[in-house]
């Protein structure tokens, strides 16, 4: 009987780890697929992604504080994302089209900090938090809780992926996005406008790095900073994901989300913003394209 | 060329280090421009990696901080000299730097970035939570650094010190620039598949300019950590590789005095913005992308071409 309760604790604490793991993991997810979508379209490493993230979670806490409804709030804090990532491409990564990478590298970093400082000045370095989106009484699964608001993560961000499968398989703009990744000069020959191009991926990738913002926020709070380590973590997907690949990305998001819950219960939690980092060292000694830029080619 | 003209440059910067002392009013200068000569040094070392070897770190302050916490807990918990803990530090530094950096420099663009920008997270991760050790994020005092009885203390010492540090660097990085180790970085730099041909083992120097830089930032760090006599964390976080990264940016990528001029630009500037808080990062954002797009190659070389001068004579 007592080795029956002890098997039960060890699973439940088990699935405990494993629903925090896949919740910031489909945070990562999205980042991951906001770096993806800019690279395959202009071979830019956006280091600003995660800025976005913060700015999901802050403009949606200014908003709600300001007395908006949540949904309006919400709305406003993915459209402004989306702009300002409209703006960058246009103001920094335009003028510098023909760099090396690492002049882009450093722009987008450039980017973060201006995004950062801003956001610090505007609203200081307090940390905010708004409610969860439908209450926030726990649901008892097999011993361990869950937060309704981690299901609102996980469903919307399956929704998204859906949403983008849908709109690369199955649309003209998607895939003139395709095209151009593939080879920009035979699509421009073709007749689509790259520079077009270009300007959705940055505010589609800015408005994904938000709604994981808008998502994770009611779970771990947000401020100024946060943006760099969430950033820093999606781009880690990426790598563990292998780079350009959309499902890698995904997989590479819940993947680092969860060997980091399982390494901060299990092993040492003052170290869990470590992991990841750790990881990529292994991953880019032992295998450095990743775990599906090998085989999977085809994008998001 | 003769040796006269060939450190020309040497010189005048000899010559402005003595002269600084006349006109520097007070302590506060004195340490402006103590912390504006231990950058230049990293930054040295830091430029040598982007400049000449095309590789860039966006770790590079976990290095200071090793350097900076060797002389800070070797000292106070064993018992170490401060020298021999200084060096220590820089070879504990340059070891990491040396494993690393094999694998690492198989990698490119993108990848090399992120397992630099990893290692230095990491270095300032441990540096945190070894709390018995490091303090944890509240730092720890270190030891005044002593020699045969004589402690060198006050700002009037340090910059001396510094000084001596900074000419010597600058001779040494030159040197080394003109050595045949530095013209196949230099090829390096320009076509790795022509440097290979012409039989440059391109890891080995790549590995071997890692290894350099990571020495000078410790050695450094370890300096920073006894003139200040206190350590914290911040020393080796992310934010810190970033304003390293962007003093070599602004002053020039591949340019020895450029490493100089981004320097002491970029310590200025947060003494000029410390009264707005937040504004410090906005500008150096705004620099670095503002740098990036309108003089790609840094201020120094874009100044050297626009005279007319000679690019190699800026080197």
């Amino acid at each position: 009987m007592e080795r029956k309760d002890r098997g039960e604790t060890i699973l439940s604490q088990f699935l405990q780890f494993l629903f925090s793991g896949i919740t910031v993991g489909a945070t990562y997810a999205l980042a991951a697929l906001g770096f993806t979508l800019i690279y395959s379209a202009s071979n830019v490493i956006n280091f600003a992604q995660g800025e976005f993230i913060m700015l999901g979670g802050m403009l949606t806490f200014v908003f709600m504080q300001s007395g908006m409804p949540m949904p309006l709030a919400i709305l406003l804090a993915i459209a402004i994302p989306a702009l300002v990532g409209i703006a960058l491409e246009k103001l920094a990564i335009e003028p510098a089209r023909d760099a090396e990478v690492v002049t882009l590298i450093i722009i987008t970093i450039g980017a973060s900090l201006v995004i950062r400082g801003l956001v610090q000045i505007w609203l200081g370095k307090g940390a905010h938090t708004y409610p969860a989106f439908s209450g926030s009484d726990p649901i008892e699964v097999g011993g361990a809780t869950l937060l309704p608001q981690s299901l609102w993560v996980l469903g919307i961000t399956a929704l998204v992926v859906i949403a983008l499968w849908y709109f690369f398989s199955r649309t003209l703009a998607g895939k003139a996005i395709l095209a151009t990744s593939c080879n920009p000069l035979a699509a421009k020959l073709v007749g689509i406008n790259t520079q077009w191009v270009l300007l959705v991926s940055f505010a589609l990738s800015a408005a994904l790095g938000a709604i994981g913002g808008v998502l994770l926020t009611p779970i771990t709070l947000t401020s100024y900073d946060v943006g760099i380590m969430l950033g820093l973590k999606g781009f880690v997907a990426v790598v563990v994901g292998g780079l350009g690949s959309g499902l890698g990305a995904v997989v590479g998001g819940l993947l680092v989300g969860i060997i980091e819950a399982m390494a901060a219960g299990y092993i040492s939690s003052a170290y869990k913003d470590a992991i990841p980092f750790i990881l990529i060292l292994f991953i880019l000694f032992f295998m450095p394209r990743g775990i599906f830029g090998a085989q999977v080619t085809e994008r998001v | 060329m003769s040796v006269l003209k060939r450190n020309y440059p040497l010189m005048i910067l000899a010559a402005v280090l003595l002269m600084l002392p006349l006109v520097l009013p007070n302590n506060y200068y004195y340490d402006i421009a103590i912390r504006m000569a231990i950058n230049a040094i990293i930054v040295l070392g830091l430029n040598l990696l982007i400049g000449f070897a095309g590789q860039i770190s966006l770790g590079h302050a976990g290095f200071v901080g090793i350097g900076a916490y060797a002389s800070a807990i070797l000292p106070t918990h064993f018992g170490w000299h401060p020298l021999l803990a200084t060096a220590a530090g820089a070879a504990i530094a340059s070891a990491i730097a040396a494993i690393v950096a094999r694998p690492i420099f198989r990698l490119k663009g993108h990848y090399l970035a992120m397992a630099t920008l990893g290692l230095g997270i990491i270095t300032a991760i441990v540096i945190k939570n070894e709390a018995t050790y490091t303090g944890g994020p509240d730092g720890m005092p270190v030891a005044a650094l002593g020699l045969m009885g004589f402690e060198i203390s006050g700002e009037k010492q340090w910059y001396w010190v510094l000084a001596v540090l900074l000419l010597f660097s600058f001779w040494a990085a030159r040197n080394l620039i003109d050595s045949p180790f530095g013209r196949a970085l230099r090829a390096l730099h320009g076509s790795e598949v022509a440097s290979q041909v012409m039989g440059v083992d391109i890891v080995r120097y790549k590995v071997a300019i890692f290894v350099l830089s990571a020495f000078f930032a410790s050695l450094m760090g370890s300096v920073t950590a006894h003139y200040i006599g206190f350590v914290t964390p911040n020393i080796a976080d992310f934010f810190h590789s970033i304003e390293l990264m962007t003093m070599v940016v602004v002053g020039g990528m591949a340019s020895i005095y450029g490493s100089l001029i981004g320097a002491v630009l970029l310590t200025a500037l947060p003494q000029a913005l410390s009264t707005f808080e937040g504004w410090e990062t906005v500008a150096f954002g705004s620099i670095l992308i503002l740098c990036m797009i309108f003089m790609p190659k840094g201020l120094v070389p874009t100044l050297a071409a626009r005279f007319g001068r000679n690019g190699q004579e800026d080197r």
